[in-house]
């Protein structure tokens, strides 16, 4: 009895820190949903004789319809899913396997590649903008989607992350015994060595695709042609020109962060266990 | 006896060979030529001149980059003595024993970190609005003094900075604290209060010196993260460096000089000088850790 009224402050403090947290949802979704006038008139739900005292009628879709018939939001969520699908399929394919490579292969050169994988950790993204745009410019790959996602494939943090978890869950024994039966090695990545590390892929999938998703400087700087510029580019740039249409603003943040909302609710299990194994049990 | 390797040689190189191909092209390139780029004074990227150290002269008698780095490291200040805080807090509420629903209320505070930098810059944007903005609506709400037309964005930009990164990552950080108080030995903890320690003892004499791992970790990674601030205030700030140059950070003026002016040789410049403030947060880390652990 006694514990259950200790524990009445901590609800309340969690209580008043959730609605913090969640009212900047409530205020993008509502503002999403109502035209011009009633986003000055009301703070959210606009006021009506409706039930509890809320004008529903008034509530419109008309933010969104604008969103995807007088702006291109449609060909950029598009964009937005190609390069987030496309960029953490691939790399967490590269870094799977790179971490299996270094975490459970014995040959020369090793220890060098560890180096390397732990020095690129801690090289600054913003040292490489200016000579990784020369680069593209050489390698004629501004404007595409190649020059977006071939540099994002083999992120070194995703090679540790991988080596760290292959170390501990792939026992060598068991890639022995298949070589013994005569498995190829590729069929023994895909058949024993992916299945054991499920958690940690659907994670860093999760990671990558989040990171891809919400990556605003790469495609500012890479691309240039306003068809190809995904989501995050897309509204900033509606912004830019329709500053003072709040609720058309609104409609386009909440389309583009409801898709990976979604995502992350279906895996968001695995996505915190994998988050976290790395730097706990490290 | 290390028996011989039974694998194909060629087999780990195989798996190896997208990181190191993507490694070589995409960093261990682009690395040599910054250093190189830092040393010329470049028009775009097809002109360029060697110009030795002057971009680095230059650099430290430029009162726009000091002003860059006193706001970054204001921010990183936020970042340390208020973000960080409250992720503490959120996590040891969560780690009370008995607790209900701690797993939606972890979610609840996760919540904000799945959203874009650029997303959050646009929704702060028309929270911190005056009059229409949620924010001063609410704290006029509850302090009916608290003027309706405060100016964030125009007089505090770097408040609106912090509160807004507040919202955003300290969900994120609890998580990890959250991780490290749940691996606290219960035993200590029980052992301590038989000895009398009350709830403030127990937590400055068991708690942090459980948890300091993993706190040097959160709080390298916010540093550095920290430093490397540009999205949220080039979006809340409608692709700008807000009025007065307020917003300016490192990386923003890195990016105004090398993608608006065209200067790429002082934009690497400024990146190797940001490398090195970082370098330096790390290796600070790295000694207070070993000082620690006996």
């Amino acid at each position: 009895m006694m514990r259950r009224f200790a524990l009445v402050p901590v609800y309340t403090a969690l209580v008043i820190f959730a609605l913090i947290t969640l009212i900047p949802f409530v205020w993008m979704l509502t503002s999403a949903l109502k035209n011009q006038n009633d986003y000055f008139a009301s703070f959210f739900l606009p006021r009506g004789d409706g039930w509890l005292g809320v004008a529903w009628d008034r509530l419109t879709l008309h933010n969104f319809r604008r969103l995807f018939t007088e702006f291109p939001i449609g060909r950029a969520m598009l964009n937005s899913w190609m390069l987030a699908s496309v960029t953490s399929s691939l790399a967490t394919l590269a870094c799977a396997m790179g971490g299996y490579g270094l975490a459970k292969f014995s040959f020369r050169g090793r220890h060098q590649i560890t180096s390397c994988v732990l020095g690129a950790l801690i090289i600054p993204g913003p040292l490489l903008i200016a000579p990784g745009y020369k680069l593209l410019w050489q390698l004629g790959l501004l404007n595409s989607y190649a020059g977006l996602i071939i540099p994002s494939l083999a992120p070194a943090f995703g090679v540790f992350l991988f080596r760290q978890t292959m170390l501990n869950s792939v026992p060598a024994e068991l890639l022995e015994a298949a070589r013994i039966d005569g498995a190829g090695e590729f069929r023994i990545f895909f058949t024993i060595v992916v299945p054991l590390v499920r958690p940690m892929i659907g994670a860093f999938l999760l990671i990558t695709f989040l990171g891809a998703w919400n990556n605003f400087i790469g495609p500012q700087i890479v691309l240039q042609s306003p068809e190809v510029f995904p989501l995050s580019v897309a509204i900033n740039n509606l912004r830019g020109l329709y500053a003072t249409e709040y609720g058309l603003i609104m409609s386009g943040t909440l389309v583009s962060i409801a898709p990976v909302m979604c995502l992350f609710l279906l895996l968001q299990r695995e996505f915190i266990s994998g988050l976290t194994s790395g730097a706990v049990k490290g | 006896m290390k028996s011989a390797p039974s694998h194909a040689r060629w087999a780990p190189w195989v798996f190896i060979a997208p990181f190191i191909l993507i490694f070589c092209v995409f960093t261990a390139w682009p690395l040599v030529q910054s250093l190189i780029l830092a040393f010329q004074q470049t028009f775009g990227p097809k002109s360029a001149k060697f110009v030795g150290l002057a971009n680095f002269t230059f650099l430290l008698k430029d009162p726009m980059f000091w002003h860059a780095v006193r706001n970054t490291a204001v921010y990183a200040a936020g970042a340390l003595f208020v973000q960080l805080p409250v992720a503490l807090g959120l996590a040891l509420l969560l780690n009370r024993p008995g607790l209900r629903g701690r797993a939606i209320f972890r979610l609840i505070f996760f919540s904000p970190s799945l959203v874009g930098l650029v997303f959050v810059g646009l929704m702060f944007f028309l929270l911190f609005q005056k009059r229409t903005g949620l924010i001063n609506a609410g704290l006029h709400a509850l302090f009916s003094s608290w003027d309706p037309e405060f100016a964030w964005l125009d007089h505090y930009v770097m408040p609106s900075l912090i509160i807004a990164s507040v919202w955003l990552y300290a969900g994120f950080n609890m998580i990890y604290f959250l991780a490290a108080l749940q691996n606290v030995s219960r035993e200590l903890l029980e052992a301590a209060q038989l000895d009398g320690a009350g709830p403030w003892a127990r937590f400055r004499h068991v708690v942090i010196p459980e948890i300091r791992p993993v706190a040097g970790f959160v709080v390298l990674l916010s540093v550095i993260g920290s430093f490397q601030l540009f999205e949220l205030p080039w979006v809340l700030l409608d692709s700008g460096s807000g009025p007065g140059n307020s917003g300016l950070t490192i990386v923003m003026y890195l990016f105004q000089t090398g993608f608006l002016t065209g200067d790429l040789g002082y934009a690497s410049a400024i990146g190797w000088v940001l490398g090195l403030i970082l370098a330096g947060a790390a290796f600070v880390q790295a000694r207070l850790a070993r000082r620690e652990t006996p």
